[in-house]
């Protein structure tokens, strides 16, 4: 699927720096050793006190919950309807969690509870984006 | 004037907090709506400015004040559905100048300051106080409710306006450009509708407590069958069909298991109440409604979308701050007018509530049972954004109309109304409303 494209801003350029290098990296406050998806400037637990960096993660996951989209706001992806759209909980936190389409899953039959590893797709600008693909048994 | 938006110190964030120091002692007396309408049509006595001092008018008269006696207003300043003045489009020069314009062309078009408001209201002559409430209804009501029990203003308009443009919901600015800036990019990518949050939270409900989509059918026409005896709503107004099972099961979905009526209808409206201390109320055409609590959740998910653990931990805390405010149980409610806007989230503020005693998992069998006016179980007698449009607004005009027992053929007659509840619109943030017939 084609997503939009992607253009890096302050915050999140180390995200999308990582995801070009297909490495997947979530922001940490050091202070409390948390990780927070999506980033912020400040930590949302440190009282905006903690200092924040940018953690590099195992890249597994599991798939937590998903719907399926048949009528979405973003033009681009309006040729691919449906599709799914899944939650997926990291490995290293599942307190954290990330969107994926599952690409290679057919619509509606996602296996919830699945495990999952990230891959890295282009997107319409060519920005590489984090995705998850089902870890066969 | 310099309009401030309502402090954080107005709202009542906390468990712990106690009963509400100005409890029974601030009350709603006038309700005003404008005529409701599914998209502006451009002319100038139908933009969103104008059906707001329609609305506001209608409000001041209901309550029998002079307008000189107004000292107050609070306004939600935000009134998009999800549809926004495009850039470059041109401006509606006809409309600009048939009002008092601030310096913003689009005020009273696309947006709605209290200057905008007070600038195009000559009648208001003694407004001293006016303050935003951020987001809609629910949340101005708390600050208003807040405001006149504090002294700040001692009779004070309340108002919440909608408008609504030509095309598709959202589909328009970033959702239909090539690229989205790095920081958006990382929730909106994936293009999940409005809906799709909530309609995740309500997979893994079903899930867990072994329900379905399906059950939904008897809430959906319930709160459309009152919705249909809310003379001010959309569907009542425009579109009088009922929604029976058979049409709510096979409408196209959106975001399964969110189907097309389970997403509110983007309407034009405006809804506006009067409030005043008890003390001035005694005095005003209609019997007032008190205020025996406001409550409010500003919990934040940990990370992308709410769990249902999230949503059940907060909907359970917003419950008990609703009761300890207002000194009551469960058991005094004698209806609930919970936000509904999406249809699938109903349950988890009834749950958190604990209504008719229902723990996690039972609203929705508890929908199979008699939740009508007629019935001892009323569940959303306004009907609600499913019954009338979204607004946010119908739930609280409801309960003030309810226990002044001028709700017309929506009047509950199963139970004898005496306390109400309303608010959303989110199970994670919102504000909520305890309302009474008696100020003790």
């Amino acid at each position: 699927m084609a997503k939009q494209g992607v253009d890096p801003d302050e915050l999140t350029q180390p995200f999308w720096d990582a995801a070009n290098e297909q490495r997947l990296v979530i922001q940490n406050c050091v202070d409390c050793d948390r990780l927070q998806h999506p980033p912020s400037n400040t930590c949302r637990d440190c009282d905006e006190g903690g200092e924040l960096e940018w953690k590099q993660v195992s890249g597994r996951g599991t798939i937590y919950n998903y719907g399926v989209v048949h009528d979405c706001p973003v033009r681009l992806l309006q040729e691919d309807q449906p599709f799914n759209l899944a939650v997926i909980m990291l490995d290293d936190d599942p307190g954290i969690q990330m969107y994926s389409h599952l690409p290679g899953v057919p619509v509606d039959e996602v296996p919830v509870g699945a495990a999952v590893e990230v891959i890295f797709e282009p997107s319409a600008n060519g920005q590489l984006v984090p995705e998850w693909r089902v870890i066969a048994d | 004037m310099t309009t401030p938006t309502a402090p954080d110190a107005m709202y009542r964030n906390d468990e712990g907090l106690g009963v509400w120091e100005h409890r029974g002692k601030v009350a709603a007396v006038g309700v005003g709506h404008a005529p409701t309408s599914r998209r502006w049509d451009g002319r100038p006595e139908t933009c969103v400015g104008a059906i707001t001092i329609d609305a506001l008018r209608k409000a001041i008269d209901d309550a029998g004040v002079a307008p000189d006696q107004i000292d107050g207003l609070v306004v939600v300043p935000v009134t998009t559905t999800g549809a926004f003045w495009e850039a470059g489009k041109p401006l509606p020069m006809d409309v600009i100048q048939s009002f008092n314009q601030t310096d913003d062309p689009l005020d009273g078009i696309a947006k709605l300051s209290a200057e905008w408001l007070l600038k195009n209201m000559p009648e208001l002559t003694n407004v001293k106080f006016t303050m935003y409430g951020p987001g809609c209804m629910s949340n101005a009501l708390n600050v208003t409710a807040q405001a006149v029990g504090d002294g700040l203003t001692h009779t004070c308009l309340v108002v919440k306006s909608w408008h609504n443009f030509e095309g598709r919901y959202y589909q328009g600015g970033a959702n239909a450009g090539d690229a989205l800036p790095g920081t958006p990019a990382i929730t909106q990518l994936w293009g999940g509708p409005a809906s799709y949050s909530t309609a995740l939270q309500f997979a893994e409900y079903c899930r867990k407590y072994g329900k379905s989509h399906d059950m939904m059918a008897a809430f959906m026409e319930n709160s459309r069958r009152n919705g249909l005896r809310f003379p001010e709503g959309y569907w009542a107004q425009h579109r009088p069909e009922e929604l029976g099972p058979e049409d709510y099961l096979a409408s196209r979905w959106i975001a399964k298991p969110a189907n097309l009526f389970d997403n509110d209808i983007p309407i034009m409206m405006s809804g506006a109440y009067l409030f005043s201390t008890a003390e001035r109320a005694a005095d005003m055409k209609q019997k007032p409604v008190y205020i025996l609590n406001h409550a409010s959740s500003n919990t934040r998910p940990r990370s992308l979308l709410p769990t249902l653990d999230e949503v059940e931990a907060d909907t359970a805390r917003t419950g008990r701050k609703i009761y300890e405010g207002a000194g009551i149980t469960a058991d005094d409610l004698s209806f609930e007018n919970m936000y509904d806007g999406f249809s699938l989230f109903h349950q988890f503020h009834l749950e958190g509530l604990g209504y008719r005693g229902i723990k996690f998992g039972e609203a929705l069998d508890f929908y199979q049972t008699d939740i009508s006016i007629e019935g001892p179980n009323p569940v959303s007698p306004s009907g609600g954004n499913v019954g009338s449009g979204r607004s946010r607004v119908w739930m609280h005009t409801d309960c003030i109309q309810q226990l002044q027992g001028r709700a017309g053929a929506r009047q509950v007659t199963g139970v004898k109304p005496q306390v109400g509840v309303s608010g959303g619109p989110m199970p994670l943030g919102g504000n909520y409303t305890v309302w009474s017939a008696s100020p003790d």
